[in-house]
């Protein structure tokens, strides 16, 4: 069995209030000197055989991760580091996060 | 005349199938409902994407309602000018499938918003805003957590340049959507994308206005202007494909049976 790991993470420019909403709660816990807690989502796709990279990478722009607002990077674990793998590139939306 | 047969879409997990074709029924056409595993649009004049959590909302708002198989003859029909309406959960599915530019994320403040929004018209060059006045205010209810409009600089100019922003929220905005935009067109106008519901704001019994039908009675003009030799309303910016041209006769073989069937269960809505 092999495994492919994909993580998608919404791209820098984009607001995540739900990573600003847990950065708001850390004081709560007594952790002090974050500037910044980013959401994303992290998916394991398990391969019978050898798994096919350009079909992983293939799946996970046009479902896994939403080019648009997302960006997304394949792992093989046990593969040394991780394979970048850059979405579509798409001009920066206006709002800072 | 036969009256403009208008499809609505049932995903798994749409809410707001029954109210969208009752509301095109109270509109003057006949709603037709279809199913996500439908391959083909049983020859309707326009299609209805339903708000909702279709697919439970599972890895993004609308990202798997786009493979749905009936999704595959809307996108096809769309390109060829079909009218589209993309309401809420349908507004999120059309830009999953890239036939509107753009993204829905969630709220700003994180709350999901409730509330009957006062909007301001614009756009008045679509398939669905045709027979509003450029400027029109009105009153829609609006439900949705993740109704955050974002899309690049360049698109957010483009859409302004080319009358493609077809309504604003106005008196305050519910969610941080850039531009206080509340729905899109595309290129066309025959796509639109809208994040609150007309089809709650029908009827003065349990809507907080009727404004709503303006969208369905523009559709209804835009569908008898492309019968009469060309599209209502195509302003300059907004080039609409011919109404009459769209590819419905492919499905030419649906079971009568099962029509009636349809026709028997619309009209008990």
């Amino acid at each position: 069995m092999a495994r492919v790991v994909v993580d998608v993470m919404l791209k820098p420019e984009i607001l995540d209030p739900q990573g600003q909403a847990v950065a708001d709660a850390l004081p709560r816990l007594g952790v002090a000197g974050v500037s910044s807690v980013r959401i994303g989502r992290r998916i394991e796709i398990d391969f019978t055989g050898e798994p096919d990279l350009d079909k992983v990478r293939e799946v996970a722009d046009k479902l896994l991760a939403n080019p648009v607002i997302e960006e997304f990077t394949l792992n093989v674990p046990g593969d040394q580091g991780g394979r970048p793998a850059a979405a579509g590139t798409t001009e920066a939306p206006e709002d800072g996060a | 005349m036969r009256h403009p047969r208008i499809g609505v879409v049932t995903f798994p997990g749409s809410l707001d199938d029954g109210d969208a074709a009752r509301a095109v029924r109270l509109a003057g056409a006949e709603p037709v409902r279809l199913w996500h595993g439908d391959h083909g649009l049983r020859q309707v004049d326009a299609v209805i994407l339903p708000g909702g959590f279709s697919y439970g909302d599972y890895l993004r708002c609308g990202a798997i309602a786009r493979f749905a198989p009936v999704m595959e003859s809307i996108i096809g029909a769309a390109k060829a000018g079909l009218p589209v309406l993309g309401i809420c959960n349908g507004f999120q599915i059309l830009c999953e499938a890239h036939l509107l530019p753009g993204a829905l994320t969630r709220n700003q403040h994180l709350h999901f918003r409730n509330r009957d929004q006062r909007l301001t018209i614009g756009g008045t060059g679509t398939a669905w805003t045709n027979a509003f006045g450029e400027g029109q205010e009105v009153v829609i209810p609006i439900k949705s957590g993740e109704g955050r409009y974002v899309a690049d600089q360049r698109t957010l100019d483009e859409l302004e340049a080319t009358g493609r922003v077809v309504a604003r929220y106005a008196g305050g905005n519910p969610n941080g959507s850039l531009r206080d935009i509340a729905g899109v067109a595309n290129e066309a106008g025959n796509v639109v994308g809208l994040m609150p519901h007309p089809e709650h704001a029908v009827d003065p019994l349990t809507g907080p206005s009727q404004d709503g039908l303006v969208f369905f009675a523009s559709v209804l003009k835009w569908l008898s202007a492309g019968a009469a030799g060309g599209p209502a309303g195509a302003s300059e910016s907004i080039s609409a494909g011919a109404p009459e041209s769209v590819p419905a006769a492919a499905d030419a073989q649906e079971a009568v049976g099962e029509e009636q069937a349809d026709r028997e269960e619309v009209a008990t809505l």
